[in-house]
């Protein structure tokens, strides 16, 4: 089954949170492969998770 | 060798600190207060390896750990708006669920500018978001705590939890953009 933006917008997120499922895993990992926008996305969440560890360890 | 004027120095980055995450400025003077007291009861064991600043952080955030445990208190018993209003997020999509706008490459700043803009940008960005949501992101983005110790603090569910942060980091990440394309790169 294929997602939309939406949800692996979603799935990005709680990715951050959990591990995915099998399923979930595979479903966004097509679609980021297809999806410019959400790879950017992507990676702009994981520089933003970084950013603010960074900011709280007061560096 | 670190000094009371070395540890004063620091006051006001440590208040803004704080109160980016408390948002509410007589608990942030408070453990500000609370942290510059420590500090200075423990000056000698400043051993000077990490820079001042990042020693004082490191205090600050066990102060901060504690009162935002006290605050989700008071948020417990505000109601769940935040986690049921899907309309933030909705604007972002078309139809279909595809994205609104395209999604443009940060391709000038890195992690470091990132980082660097951190609490300014989120001290205002998390002024429209509503506080369970800032709270949330706080505890788990820049305190680092594990899921069922944030939904425990909250009063939420799992589900909930991933929620507010899903929303908290949609809106900093349009608050980032805004800045990077809006304002240039200062």
């Amino acid at each position: 089954m294929k997602i939309n933006c939406k949800q692996a917008s979603r799935l990005i997120s709680d990715a951050l949170d959990r591990p995915l499922s099998k399923t979930e895993y595979l479903r966004l990992r097509i679609h980021l492969f297809l999806c410019g926008n959400c790879s950017e996305f992507s990676r702009q969440l994981q520089l933003l998770q970084l950013a603010a560890r960074k900011a709280g360890r007061g560096e | 060798m670190i000094t009371p004027e070395l540890i004063e120095a620091e006051r006001p980055y440590l208040f803004r600190y704080a109160l980016a995450q408390l948002r509410d400025r007589q608990a942030a003077d408070e453990v500000v207060q609370e942290t510059l007291l420590a500090a200075l009861e423990s000056c000698s064991s400043f051993a000077g390896k990490s820079a001042p600043r990042t020693w004082l952080t490191s205090i600050l955030r066990f102060k901060l750990i504690d009162a935002l445990r006290r605050k989700s208190r008071e948020v417990l018993t505000e109601s769940f708006e935040d986690t049921l209003d899907d309309s933030d997020i909705d604007a972002l999509f078309d139809a279909s669920g595809h994205w609104q706008h395209a999604i443009s490459e940060w391709s000038g700043p890195e992690q470091e500018l990132v980082a660097k803009q951190f609490w300014e940008v989120f001290e205002r960005c998390s002024q429209v978001m509503p506080r369970r949501t800032a709270m949330a992101f706080v505890m788990r983005e820049v305190i680092g705590m594990e899921i069922a110790d944030i939904c425990n603090n909250l009063g939420i569910t799992a589900t909930n939890c991933s929620v507010l942060l899903y929303r908290a980091r949609m809106s900093l990440r349009e608050c980032f953009e805004i800045r990077w394309l809006g304002g240039g790169a200062t």
